[in-house]
């Protein structure tokens, strides 16, 4: 079979095209004698995630949250300690499922420093023709393909095709990491902070030709960002991390308009505003996220919620339907305990 | 024989192709031009590249036979009518020997670190990428010969093993394995580090062919140079151990061997029986000092 | 700290172990078995069993190498081949003078190095910097056992003003804290500091101008310090590189004293691997083998400990 081709949906458009089940990712830190007493960071904790066809998903949360450990658990450049991948229905690294390599062909990533993330001894078309070459297209069909990406991408092929990352600047170079995402026709494109790092000006191209690839190439985005703005304009559903744990997830219109969880209206109301009867004056939230390590008992945002009772630290709040959206807090569950939870 | 891990510095490619509008120019390109502007770098391959000619091509030199002895024209001067750097105390021609000598020391002194260079880039590279319990199996293993100070290990193992040149190399190789091992491993776990590692892992292909076209490339240069940092050490144990008697036997020209055997003649001529080391001097210069100009040519922040 | 301290020597363990190992392994590296070295090829068949059942010979290697470690572990390195003496006195004795030179050498070595580094450093001529740079160059490329004779050849043979070699005056039984003693000990001191002075000096002299070009120096320098004030700050940043090479280098000057002291006759460890090699007397090879790779091992340890302990910036344990 020509590895090269793109692979057609399979599972119909009503089946997730990737889900991720109950991920967990604990990082083992330091270490007492011999090892013993060791310490775990929860990156993630039993995540579930659900990608549909042909939608934005964005992914927003504080640094350190454990947005790009999902990126890279997501495409398994990290093993998750538990849970399982099923692509379009498939399980990955499982005896009837595909292997783990069939998923990287359909899933592929950007990360954010544009340049490490390019090896600077290529060439811009040396690294665009790797991964077709490696997947066993002849060398002249590489190089056909190097063309096409780069034009894909708005950079000119003649020109670029012989230059090194060091000559490109930051939005050409993240333009050239998008091509390489984009080299083995993939379903899913994973953006981890793909644009954080250009400037405002390069970042809007940018965006603005992701949207267009997108729809020209019928591409599947997961959008990881810390910039809410950026996410809003680009997602249809976001979802809401907090220290590991999903606190909120929904359709983007209820997210940003009508948030349920006190850490999403504080992120919201933290970020700027260009209009300024929209901007606010109390203090969005108090202090640093909790160490990972250790992190609190509960719910993992109490340390810093102002609602926060006696029922958060004794349970975790589970991830509750409502009409518009889901959200993890005692306050929307009805019959928690919460003072402010509708009664059972 | 400070063991210094070089970096990887992947921002500081950035200025050299500045104001070189249209050309593009590989990493390589520009180390060899940085290379041919670099009068210091230049002179020093000059010398040993003469040296390295002289000593090969040294039957042709119309030189004095190397290991013919006379009784009667021991010790002479330098400066001697037929012996220019006078002769030995076996009355051996000085300057035959002394070329002829760059043959062996030379030898002896590159061949355990292209040996090291080899085994020890290999398991280090291998440890840097693999990580886990290869890493620990191999790392371990090198501390254990960490525990020796180098000079120390060399004598020991050659001691043990008995005279000889092959006993030296090998002795020398050994001695040379975990240093380069170890200086593999750190670039090769910093380049690991890099995102473009963890795209071309995305990418589906396989382990060898990553570590062919993206690490390797990355990698060698900074394990070549701090290699060509041992040169100079590695002559100077060689020579070393022979001064001692433990590498090359006599009557072979080794300029080692030769300053120990010469050391009897400090009170008759002493500025002949000086001579072999200022070889050994020479030689070690130019290769640090080539080994400071690689470096500084691929460093691009200097 | 402590607890880091404790664990870095719980990690020495299995290092130590395999260190037994491979000194262990040493003697049977020697061509033949161990005991035709001291036995004419003659002597009758009864005798080498005799001699190869004495020093345990004819037992199967783990066996030998499991009874060698319990002995050593109670602090008993066997007897000497050659002179039938223990060998832990000898290596003891020979150990205590090689200490006494290393002492000398990295004093002056390293006490030269800081100065001259600095001083390159903060060299506002080229001259200076250049003149410091060639000094530390010649001394990471002179063979110093070369630069042994040479020093011989220039003060005791030119000038007769210093002794070429031993430990003291003919009469001397070991080393005393005296004029005729301290003479002794200059060439071998010099020739055994131009290695660690050649390195350190260059690590002095790049960490300090590393340093001196980081911000902080210039923040100090817009408060109006004093030049000497930030001088301390500088100092107490570049400290923990240095500490660091510097340990490393008194190590391995401990190993390179084995050919200036074969140079010197000085009667220290190195003297007497050097003549163990060639009497083939293996107890005494494999004994000083070990002493001075455990001697190496913890002052690698030390140093570390102690650089933990000057830079801030490791927090471990």
């Amino acid at each position: 079979m020509d590895s090269a081709l793109p692979i057609a949906d399979r599972g119909g458009p009503a089946q997730p095209l990737l889900l991720a089940k109950d991920l967990r990712k604990h990082f083992p830190v330091g270490g007492g004698l011999l090892g013993r007493g060791r310490k775990v960071v929860r990156a993630v904790d039993d995540l579930t995630i659900s990608v549909a066809k042909g939608e934005t998903l964005g992914v927003v949360g504080e640094s350190g949250c454990g947005k790009s450990t999902v990126a890279r658990l997501l495409i398994r450049l990290l093993r998750p300690d538990r849970g399982t991948l099923v692509l379009d229905g498939d399980p990955v690294d499982e005896p009837h499922g595909i292997t783990v390599n069939e998923l990287r062909r359909q899933v592929q990533m950007v990360f954010q420093d544009s340049y490490a993330s390019l090896n600077p001894r290529l060439t811009i078309g040396e690294t665009l023709a790797f991964a077709p070459k490696a997947h066993g297209l002849p060398a002249a069909e590489a190089r056909a393909r190097t063309r096409d990406l780069l034009a894909q991408v708005g950079l000119d092929p003649e020109s670029y095709a012989e230059r090194y990352p060091h000559e490109l600047s930051g939005g050409q170079r993240q333009r050239v990491n998008i091509a390489r995402a984009l080299a083995l026709r993939p379903r899913l494109v994973i953006l981890d902070e793909a644009v954080s790092a250009l400037d405002k000006s390069v970042e809007a191209q940018v965006l603005n030709m992701l949207v267009d690839l997108k729809s020209e190439l019928g591409l599947t985005y997961v959008f990881i960002s810390h910039d809410l703005n950026v996410v809003q304009y680009l997602s249809d559903r976001v979802l809401v991390m907090y220290l590991g744990k999903i606190v909120e997830l929904g359709p983007v219109e209820a997210i940003y308009g009508n948030p349920l969880h006190p850490y999403t209206r504080a992120l919201l109301s933290a970020r700027p505003s260009m209009d300024p009867r929209k901007r606010t004056h109390e203090a969005p939230i108090q202090g640093d996220p909790p160490n990972p390590i250790d992190p609190p008992s509960g719910c993992r945002f109490r340390t810093r919620c102002p609602f926060a009772e006696d029922v958060c630290a004794a349970g975790e709040p589970l991830l509750t339907e409502t009409p518009a959206q889901s959200v993890a807090c005692h306050m929307r569950r009805p019959g928690s305990g919460h003072s402010k939870a509708a009664a059972a | 024989m400070a063991i210094q891990s070089p970096s990887i510095d992947l921002g500081g490619t950035i200025s050299v192709l500045l104001g070189r509008s249209g050309v593009s120019r590989g990493y390589w390109q520009s180390v060899g031009r940085r290379l041919r502007r670099d009068p210091v770098t230049l002179i020093c391959a000059a010398i040993l590249i003469l040296l390295v000619a002289a000593a090969l091509l040294a039957p042709w030199l119309g030189l004095a036979d190397p290991y013919k002895t006379s009784m009667l024209r021991r010790l002479n001067p330098i400066g001697s009518p037929n012996n220019l750097l006078g002769t030995d105390e076996l009355g051996r021609d000085m300057l035959a020997r002394l070329i002829y000598g760059g043959r062996l020391s030379l030898f002896m002194g590159v061949t355990p670190v292209a040996c090291a260079l080899l085994i020890g880039g290999f398991l280090g590279i291998a440890a840097g990428f693999l990580g886990g319990r290869v890493n620990m199996a191999i790392m371990r293993t090198m501390d254990v010969f960490y525990a020796f100070p180098s000079v120390l290990l060399a004598i020991s193992l050659s001691g043990a093993m008995g005279a000889g040149a092959e006993n030296t190399l090998l002795a020398l190789s050994l001695v040379f394995i975990p240093p380069i091992c170890r200086v593999s491993e750190s670039v090769t776990t910093q380049v690991r580090g890099f995102d473009f590692v963890d795209a071309a892992k995305a990418s589906g292909a396989s382990t060898l062919a990553i570590v062919r076209v993206h690490v390797l490339g990355n990698v060698l240069g900074p394990i070549l140079v701090y290699a060509t940092s041992l040169i100079s050490v590695a002559i100077i144990l060689a020579a070393g151990l022979s001064f001692l008697g433990l590498g090359v036997k006599p009557p072979e020209p080794e300029w080692g061997l030769m300053l120990n055997t010469l050391r009897q003649a400090i009170y008759v001529n002493p500025v002949l029986a000086a001579l072999p080391g200022v070889m050994i001097f020479i030689t070690s210069i130019c290769f640090n000092l080539m080994s400071d100009g690689l470096r500084a040519a691929m460093d691009v922040k200097a | 700290m402590l607890l880091y301290a404790l664990r870095r020597f719980v990690y020495l363990i299995p290092v130590a172990f395999g260190v037994s190992l491979l000194v262990f392994g040493l003697v049977h590296l020697a061509p033949g078995d161990p005991i035709s070295a001291i036995v004419p090829p003659d002597a009758p068949k009864e005798v080498v069993d005799k001699l190869k059942e004495y020093y345990g010979f004819d037992q199967p290697l783990p066996v030998q190498y499991l009874r060698w470690l319990g002995v050593t572990l109670t602090g008993d390195l066997g007897t000497s081949i050659g002179t039938g003496r223990s060998v832990a006195t000898e290596v003891a004795t020979a150990f205590g003078n090689t200490i006494i030179l290393a002492i000398a050498a990295t004093t002056l070595a390293f006490s030269l190095a800081v100065v001259l580094g600095t001083a390159a450093a903060y060299a506002k001529s080229r001259l200076v910097d250049r003149l410091v740079t060639l000094i530390s160059l010649v001394g990471v490329s002179v063979p110093h056992f070369w630069l042994a004779i040479v020093l011989v050849i220039i003060f005791a043979v030119e000038l007769g003003a210093l002794p070429p070699m031993g430990i003291g005056p003919e009469n001397s039984t070991g080393w005393r804290l005296d004029r005729a003693h301290l003479a002794h000990m200059v060439l071998p001191t010099i020739a055994l500091s131009v290695i660690p002075l050649g390195v350190v000096t260059r690590t002095v002299r790049s960490t300090i101008k590393e340093t001196l070009s980081m911000e902080f120096v210039t923040a100090l320098q817009a408060k109006g310090m004093s030049d000497i004030r930030i001088l301390r700050h500088v100092l107490k940043n570049a400290a923990p590189t240095c500490l660091a090479v510097m340990g490393l280098q008194a190590g391995n000057l401990i190993g390179g004293s084995i050919l200036i002291e074969t140079v010197f006759a000085w009667p220290g460890t190195g003297f007497l691997l050097n003549s163990a090699i060639f009497r083939r007397d293996l107890p005494i090879l494999q004994g000083t083998t070990l002493v001075l790779a455990f001697f190496f091992m913890m002052l690698n340890l030390t140093v570390d400990v102690i650089q933990t302990m000057v830079d801030p910036r490791i927090k471990r344990g």
